[in-house]
């Protein structure tokens, strides 16, 4: 299967296998109008099987976004149809408006404005608790 | 600026001298009477508690300073809509320090983060009380001199009691404490408390059903209340709510040494005949939670005497 590389735009290589979806979903992909490749479960000598996205321009993503959904990912920035930019995204320390406390006691169900704020408590785990009341993130 | 959200903000160090300076209040509360002459302490207290917001106006009314506040969310703006964060932008521009109570786990947090001076967490929902801990700080080193090498007997309610999981989580970080947690099987201590707070640290524990069988080996005996809205019938509730009353034939097995704690109030766990036994310590460490409440305030304003 080929997909046609892209002139300028971002390739976010070596998502989890099965992750592309909610990734895809999570980084509001589906309402952009330029073309955007969700390529899975591609074979992969790091990882086994990997995702990989490809957008076709040159937008802005909250990399915060990848690093929760699917750490240790690649961003390429492609411009020319060359990549001037690798990153490698790790797990974020801290979440910011990504994920919504769930704890009908937190004070971010009264206050609607405040920052739903997680930490990062356990990296190994991958275990987030909300700033304000502790509660841990469920997936 | 320092606030007092959560217990852990604050080093063992800190709680040493904590401790030190409100043993010193105790000796000679004179030295201390005019130390927060001029500064003024809010009590904000979007619910109700009677006990708590007192136990602060007399610590401040005692260093000289002066309170203003409400005892409920009725009575101030919060009724209207207002955020935590604008309320706390407005009073603190008004007084020193605000001691603050809230429903909603994280209020104090978000307070502290918009407010132009130190804030006391007076207790947000079933989330983190640290003047309690302190309170139980500093009624244990006062009445039993030390932290080290303690074996500490929790009865009751251990699921849902904050004050509880607080005071592990406090004490855990002293060497060679032991707990001894009593309960009924549905009020255990939750595991995520035992896991992060007593296995990981390598501290020995016991659990029992029965406070007969192991009051004998303690030396601080921690009661709590056992609710009847935590049991999922009645039946089961009036089978066990007599184990976990204290009575003055229990206390024969216990040393002579072992004081009795309860963070109060009290419904009918302790029997009021053992209120005379000088084991009892429960009426003496509500009274130390003025005194460690005038050294915490003294700290956050920067006042030493």
């Amino acid at each position: 299967m080929t997909v046609d590389a892209i002139k300028n735009g971002i390739v976010i290589d070596h998502i989890e296998a099965g992750k592309s979806a909610e990734l895809y979903k999570m980084l509001g992909l589906d309402k952009l109008d330029c073309p955007v490749a969700v390529i899975q479960n591609v074979p992969s000598n790091k990882i086994g099987k990997k995702d990989i996205i490809k957008i076709d321009a040159n937008i802005e993503i909250d990399l915060d976004v990848i690093g929760y959904i699917s750490p240790n990912v690649t961003v390429n920035i492609i411009e020319n149809e060359r990549c001037v930019e690798k990153r490698h995204i790790e797990l974020p320390e801290r979440l910011t408006n990504i994920i919504r406390c769930r704890n009908p006691r937190c004070i971010t169900t009264t206050e609607q404005e405040l920052p739903h704020v997680f930490i990062l408590t356990n990296r190994e785990k991958r275990e987030y608790r909300c700033l304000y009341c502790d509660t841990k993130a469920s997936k | 600026m320092r606030s007092l959200i959560d217990i852990l903000d604050l080093s063992t160090e800190e709680i040493d001298e904590l401790i030190d300076v409100a043993d010193d209040i105790m000796a000679q509360p004179e030295k201390y009477q005019d130390a927060c002459r001029h500064k003024i302490l809010a009590t904000l207290f979007f619910e109700p508690s009677t006990r708590t917001r007192l136990s602060f106006e007399s610590a401040m009314l005692s260093l000289g300073g002066s309170v203003l506040g409400f005892s409920e969310a009725a009575s101030s703006s919060a009724s209207k809509g207002e955020s935590v964060a604008d309320t706390v932008s407005v009073v603190s521009g008004y007084v020193d320090v605000i001691a603050m109570r809230h429903p909603k786990e994280g209020a104090p947090l978000v307070a502290s983060m918009h407010s132009l001076v130190p804030i006391i967490n007076a207790g947000d929902g079933g989330h983190y009380h640290p003047t309690q801990t302190l309170t139980d700080l500093l009624t244990i080193r006062h009445e039993k001199g030390r932290f080290d090498g303690l074996t500490i007997g929790l009865c009751g309610d251990l699921k849902f009691g904050r004050t509880v999981h607080s005071l592990i989580e406090a004490m855990s970080r002293y060497p060679g404490v032991k707990f001894v947690l009593i309960s009924p099987e549905e009020l255990k201590l939750p595991s995520f408390v035992k896991k992060e707070f007593i296995k990981d640290k390598n501290i020995p524990y016991e659990q029992s059903t029965s406070l007969e069988a192991v009051i004998g080996k303690l030396d601080i005996l921690y009661m709590t209340r056992v609710q009847k809205e935590r049991f999922f019938n009645e039946e089961e509730y009036l089978r066990l709510k007599d184990s976990y009353i204290l009575t003055k034939e229990k206390m024969k097995l216990a040393r002579e040494d072992m004081i009795v704690m309860h963070p109060l109030p009290r419904v009918n766990e302790i029997s009021t005949s053992l209120d005379d036994d000088p084991r009892a310590c429960y009426f003496r460490q509500a009274h130390y939670g003025r005194y460690i409440r005038m050294a915490l305030i003294m700290k956050l304003l920067n006042i030493r005497v």
